[in-house]
């Protein structure tokens, strides 16, 4: 694919557009793609990121990357028109299509706010009833705050306070209400995953939440990014990203 | 019309190029990238008799030029192979092998014999160089007796071609080989991945949780060309390489270092299209040097 933009939005976090000279695929939010990084040799395996965005007009779909190592600053450097192998979509996405009934709760944290705010334009362009949880350490941890409440109602919580509620999103009051909501789907740290499932657990709500675990292959031939499931190990790039709570020996 | 056939004890392949055991899945996975039937071979994920869940994860560590991955032969065991995998692979017009692996020797015969009755199974590939596994495994074939004796009680159940997955974590893989062919082997193929380990700095601990694994890709290449070349000069049954092999290049070096074929394995997953890759660059690489069989640039080493 072709590289049409790379925005930096703040110190850690930079917007990757993309174009591809094929029609796209049909892309569900929760998918992810696999960026093979060039030109550092540190860096050898692909990299799995989120489809954040995209656009079957202009064949375009974009990615929110935080910059934690080498692979994710090497991306970040990256020139318009440069080529880029990138192979998706990958694994399977949100069960959207159950949001049409009832209420939605979708939260993100962090980086993982990145699929979430897809899922988000997705349930809005369906017409879904749905609220929005951002969670941060600060408030430029808050990626597309400004962007989602122009269509969207979003309750936000910062562990500095610096925006909305101070502590995490399980500290945030719609959450002590939780059962308004007919389901939840959730991406962002594996600790604040947790929490939410634990909550939704507790209180006999759909959740789902899209895991992170390390990858080689992407495509599940190489069997390295397992997570303990029910089912025995089961992976994250084929059978998830996205597992219901319920599947997950958490 | 440059021949790229080449033979393995009576098996023939239609071009020196297969795909590494638990690199490749079970072939489908790889049908969306291209048509898997114009390899060589395809060699399985391994197969145990009984259902094995792997290490805990994590499982894998990203090194300079390759990864180090402690998967623990995950498999759904041999009877879910016959019920679910070999339905699917015995379409594939080109040669099927299965890796065979096991915790004793008879759990490795048992598993011989049971694929010994698939009319569409080509060859087994008899794992003895797995280091991820506490029983078993490289345990193996790390000791040319115990190398010979696993090797000998499989040919007794197993009529078909027989290859046997050699370890580099061994003094003398030569005599590990020599073994092995004494034990009844028609082939073998080397290498299986070295054991290696990785360490976070930030928290002090291992990065996989068995605290070592198997190293792959790129980074391993000099030293599995290293062990081909000296197997190749001992041996009489074909050798086959594997190793690091990312590109034509690197299939021609392990062809002229006496391979007779070789196994792609970790750079299928950089570049699904890896294999398919280096045959065209193999039959480009015939053309400009015009050489018109394949069987000339084995052992052609100068
Ligand atoms: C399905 C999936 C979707 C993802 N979506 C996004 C996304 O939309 N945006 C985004 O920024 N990131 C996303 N990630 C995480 C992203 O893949 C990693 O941040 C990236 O691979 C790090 O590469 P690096 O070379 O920059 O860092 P490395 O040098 O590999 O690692 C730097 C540090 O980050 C840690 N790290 C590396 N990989 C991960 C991981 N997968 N999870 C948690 N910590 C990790 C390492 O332990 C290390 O401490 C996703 C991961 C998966 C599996
Ligand atoms: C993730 C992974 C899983 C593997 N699983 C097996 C296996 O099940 N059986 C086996 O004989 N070898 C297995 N191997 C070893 C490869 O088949 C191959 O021998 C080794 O990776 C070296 O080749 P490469 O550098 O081309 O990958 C595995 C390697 C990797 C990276
Ligand atoms: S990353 Fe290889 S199986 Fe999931």
């Amino acid at each position: 694919m072709i590289i049409i933009g790379n925005t930096r939005i703040s110190d850690d976090y930079f917007i990757l557009e993309c174009k591809d000279s094929q029609p796209l695929p049909c892309i569900k939010p929760g998918q992810f793609a696999h960026i093979k990084v060039e030109g550092n040799p540190s860096v050898y395996l692909r990299r799995p990121f989120s489809i954040h965005d995209c656009n079957y007009e202009k064949n375009t779909i974009s990615f929110l990357i935080k910059i934690v190592g080498n692979g994710s600053a090497t991306l970040s450097q990256l020139k318009e028109n440069e080529v880029v192998s990138i192979v998706y979509p990958l694994g399977n996405g949100f069960s959207d299509e159950v949001a049409a009934e009832g209420k939605s709760l979708l939260i993100g944290g962090g980086v993982g706010i990145a699929p979430i705010f897809f899922l988000a334009k997705e349930l809005k362009r369906n017409k879904c009833d749905y609220d929005v949880l951002l969670g941060g350490k600060k408030v430029s941890d808050l990626l597309c705050y400004s962007q989602l409440k122009q269509f969207c109602s979003v309750f936000c919580t910062t562990e500095d306070g610096s925006e909305g509620t101070r502590g995490f999103v399980t500290d945030h009051e719609i959450m002590r209400n939780i059962s308004r909501y007919d389901r939840i789907f959730c991406c962002g740290p594996t600790p604040m995953m947790k929490a939410v499932g634990k909550k939704a657990c507790d209180n006999g709500i759909f959740c789902e939440v899209s895991l992170e675990n390390k990858m080689a292959c992407g495509f599940g031939v190489c069997l390295c990014c397992v997570t303990p499931t029910n089912d025995g190990n089961r992976c994250v790039c084929t059978d998830g990203p996205v597992f219901n709570i319920n599947e997950l020996k958490w | 019309m440059t021949n790229l056939e080449v033979n393995i004890h009576g098996l023939t392949l239609k071009n020196p190029i297969m795909t590494a055991s638990g690199t490749f899945g079970n072939g489908y996975e790889y049908s969306d990238f291209f048509d898997v039937s114009c390899l060589g071979g395809i060699i399985l994920k391994a197969t145990t008799a009984e259902k094995r869940d792997g290490n805990p994860y994590p499982r894998m560590a990203e090194t300079a030029n390759g990864m180090i991955n402690a998967v623990g032969l995950q498999n759904k065991g041999v009877d879910f192979f016959e019920t679910d995998i070999y339905p699917k692979v015995k379409y594939f017009n080109t040669n099927v092998i299965a890796n065979v692996a096991g915790s004793s020797i008879e759990s490795y015969v048992e598993v011989a014999r049971r694929m010994n009755r698939f009319e569409h199974i080509a060859a087994i590939e008899l794992n003895i160089s797995c280091p991820n596994v506490k029983q078993g495994g490289m345990s193996f074939g790390t000791k040319p007796e115990s190398a010979r004796e696993i090797t000998s009680a499989v040919r007794e159940v197993y009529d078909k071609t027989l290859i046997v997955k050699l370890t580099p974590n061994v003094t003398s893989v030569v005599d590990i080989a020599e073994a092995v062919i004494e034990g009844g082997a028609d082939a073998v193929s080397l290498v299986n991945t070295f054991m290696g380990m990785a360490i976070d700095v930030e928290t002090r601990k291992p990065v996989i949780s068995t605290i070592t694994g198997g190293v792959s890709g790129p980074a391993i290449k000099p030293m599995a060309l290293r062990m081909v070349w000296q197997v190749a000069k001992a041996v009489k049954v074909p050798v086959i390489g594997i190793g690091g092999i990312s590109t034509a290049e690197d299939v021609v070096e392990f062809l002229l270092a006496g391979a007779t074929a070789v196994e792609i394995g970790t750079a299928n997953f950089i570049n699904p299209r890896a294999t398919v890759d280096a045959l065209e660059g193999l039959r480009k690489y015939m053309a400009d040097h015009k050489i018109n069989d394949v069987k000339e640039l084995i052992g052609g080493l100068l």
